[in-house]
């Protein structure tokens, strides 16, 4: 079906890129699948559209959406194992297996993310130090390549596939259902503190006071105010309550807003983020707060506005995350929080976090031990991106890395350090499946006949790649 | 609660399964493919239905009517509502063209279903309770050119479930008729989707909703009934000039 006709191009949380797609095929059930066979460009996987940048885009070429694929297969309520198709949103199973007293092994800071999307990501929480990624929680999945074969991917079988699949970005084939390990919980209640610190050398102090006796922790951060003390902030830590009483008391249901339309482009701005940065960390009158609540605010707060996207603007937005090992970090801060201020550009949403060491078995896994830093800046043309290409340059130095999940401008020379397993990782790269981002970060390398870029095996050059960005 | 639903692997009737699912009911499911019906059960099973069967069977195969009923009746030690939810949005240019095209549509959407209401109907009268739902459609309101072969087959099962739900009044037994708008599921994956298409999951609640309350007729969502007063309004000689 064409896609023009028929519904909107897909896009991606940031709405930046905007691209367009030849074809949208929807896939209903496990049993009817795609003919890869009869499509002449090549595909990538889709559901929520919850990645910022162009990871989840295919300019160009076939978006797969896998939103219907959303039925639960088997649970074991002995051992927490569950399988289920890879469109169903952590959402739908939090909304099934909380009430029975379980929880997900990892999640991100949105729940309406597919668990293929989760997996393709291979997605971190608040609870990395700990848990490490969703990846790790993976026992299986079976993975549908384009020439029609069904492989079931497990640590034992088809290994070295299982391992790149796992934030592989959907690039080496379509995983059908994955089964996975959930987390035994009491009740749906997290104990939380919220602790002000003033530096970040103070966030250190907290954190290491933290990581041991606290399965969660993140913090929100001002990164505007300059200075020796780098940043304050709020410190955020939980725990699952474990009251059993607890369990039995209803949920307040809390009715999600939403943001309409697009933001005129003066509502966000340094001026602006400066203010509500100083509302938000001064709202908190006590140095530490504890609470018990619900874990839909804990983990989701920003879930209970629909499309916040529209904040900022019609352009859109980049996310930037960077990781830097932890005897990098106060450099690597300091370099990177000056630039940002002395650029005038505000982040609005600015999480900060330690990552801790559990190994993820996924070859392109973003998270490693060390600082890890997430900002947002709204599109604002080729000064923004100049002022990222900068970022990557102190990230490269610090030997750390940038999440592709949020990514939509990265270079190849910076992916290729960042990941130096890419070269290993693109020999699972399904001939018939590619996607704006890999294009984009394997640019300087010979495509040959990898059904990356268009099939006639015209590579995709620089021209119109940037056409490909700024179409829309 | 023992549940018979017709045309399980539907989208729409899959998502009221789910509301029944959660409550812990027992479940008879019955399609076209195994296949379709196997996943549909697992998802339900894990979702907490206490069971679920399938049955694999083309509902235009008339004469297979009674053995299935009985057969759930049978499985599931009696039944306390049904959903008939089964049917297809044919090709109204195809059958304009083709007698044998046309009379296969009326099998699936209308004959096929005045069959098994028949049966359910004198196996719930005597019972004194229970509820029969079917999913209509808008499209039975008022015949229009551009699908008046379905819109035609939904009509008729419209006012056969009226002098049902009359009949049955007297016997306690619930008859609701379900009238989905524009639903996006795999039936109008072809169709262009705008602002009047709503989610399966929506209607799926909405039937498990007017299922349980035991209502008439039910628009889903409710803002088809305005608009379907509107269309059912309109004079003759305008309307045939209409172009949809």
């Amino acid at each position: 079906m064409d896609l023009q006709n028929t519904m909107k191009q897909p896009h991606s949380w940031g709405r930046y890129p905007k691209v367009r797609h030849s074809q949208a095929l929807s896939i209903y059930w496990r049993n009817e699948l795609p003919d890869f066979a009869q499509l002449e460009e090549s595909a990538l996987p889709f559901a929520y559209g919850r990645s910022y940048g162009d990871s989840c885009l295919n300019a160009g070429g076939v978006t797969l959406d896998v939103s219907h694929l959303q039925r639960f297969i088997a649970f074991d309520d002995e051992t927490g194992i569950l399988r289920c198709e890879a469109g169903v949103s952590l959402a739908e199973i939090l909304e099934v297996m909380v009430p029975r007293g379980w929880f997900l092994p990892v999640t991100p800071g949105t729940k309406f993310v597919s668990v293929g999307g989760a997996i393709a990501n291979d997605i971190h929480g608040k609870n990395h130090h700990r848990g490490g990624t969703f990846g790790c929680h993976v026992t299986c999945f079976e993975l549908l390549r384009s020439n029609g074969e069904r492989l079931l991917c497990s640590p034992e079988q088809n290994s070295e596939l299982f391992r790149a699949t796992i934030g592989g970005l959907g690039l080496t084939g379509l995983i059908l259902w994955a089964e996975f390990r959930l987390k035994p919980i009491i009740n749906p209640y997290i104990d939380m503190d919220h602790i002000r610190f003033a530096s970040l050398d103070e966030f250190f102090e907290i954190s290491a006071e933290s990581d041991a006796d606290f399965e969660y922790t993140m913090s929100w951060v001002d990164i505007l105010i300059g200075g020796e003390s780098l940043c304050r902030g709020i410190f955020m830590r939980g725990n699952h309550n474990q009251s059993r009483e607890l369990a039995a008391k209803p949920m307040k249901k809390r009715l999600p807003l939403a943001v309409p339309f697009d933001f005129p482009r003066f509502v966000l701005n340094s001026l602006t983020v400066k203010a509500f940065n100083e509302l938000y960390y001064h709202a908190q009158v006590q140095k530490r707060v504890h609470k018990v609540d619900s874990y839909d605010p804990f983990f989701y707060p920003l879930d209970s506005i629909h499309n916040w996207y529209h904040m900022y603007g019609k352009r859109g937005f980049l996310q930037y995350q960077f990781v830097v090992p932890f005897e990098d970090g106060h450099y690597a801060m300091r370099e990177i929080l000056g630039r940002i201020r002395r650029s005038g550009e505000g982040s609005f949403l600015t999480v900060l976090k330690k990552f801790g060491d559990v190994q993820s078995p996924g070859m392109l896994s973003f998270p490693r031990p060390g600082l890890t830093l997430a900002l947002d800046f709204a599109y604002g043309g080729p000064k923004t991106l100049r002022l990222l290409e900068y970022l990557d340059q102190i990230v490269l130095q610090s030997g750390g890395a940038v999440y592709p999940a949020k990514d939509a401008r990265m270079s190849a020379e910076s992916f290729q350090a960042f990941f130096p397993r890419w070269q290993e990782f693109s020999a699972y790269v399904d001939p018939q499946f590619s996607s704006s981002f890999w294009r984009r970060v394997t640019d300087n390398v010979a495509q040959g006949d990898k059904g990356q870029g268009d099939r006639e095996g015209r590579p995709y050059n620089t021209t119109k790649r940037a056409a490909e960005q700024h179409s829309v | 609660m023992k549940i018979l639903i017709i045309g399980a692997t539907s989208a729409i009737a899959h998502e009221t399964a789910k509301c029944f699912a959660r409550d812990g009911a027992e479940l008879f499911l019955v399609g076209r493919s195994s296949e379709k019906l196997a996943a549909v059960r697992d998802d339900l099973n894990v979702r907490g239905a206490k069971r679920a069967e399938t049955r694999a069977l083309d509902l235009s195969e008339l004469d297979q009517h009674q053995e299935m009923i009985q057969s759930a009746i049978e499985t599931l030690d009696g039944l306390d509502m049904v959903l008939i939810a089964h049917g297809t949005l044919g090709d109204q240019r195809l059958s304009q063209e083709n007698v044998t095209k046309t009379l296969e549509e009326f099998t699936t959407n209308c004959t096929s279903v005045i069959s098994l209401l028949t049966l359910l109907a004198n196996y719930f009268e005597p019972r004194k309770r229970g509820c029969i739902a079917v999913i209509s459609s808008v499209a039975g309101d008022r015949g229009r050119q551009s699908n008046y072969v379905y819109g035609a087959a939904k009509g008729a099962v419209t006012v056969f479930l009226q002098g049902l739900r009359s009949r049955l009044a007297k016997s306690g037994v619930a008859v609701v008729t379900i009238k989905p708008g524009f639903v996006d599921t795999p039936m109008t994956a072809s169709v262009r989707k705008g602002l009047l298409f709503a989610s399966p999951r929506k209607v799926g609640e909405g039937i498990y909703h007017a299922m349980l309350k035991g209502k008439e007729v039910v628009y889903l969502p409710w803002f088809w009934r305005p608009i379907m007063l509107i269309v059912k309004s309109v004079p003759e000689p305008v309307f045939k000039k209409l172009s949809f």
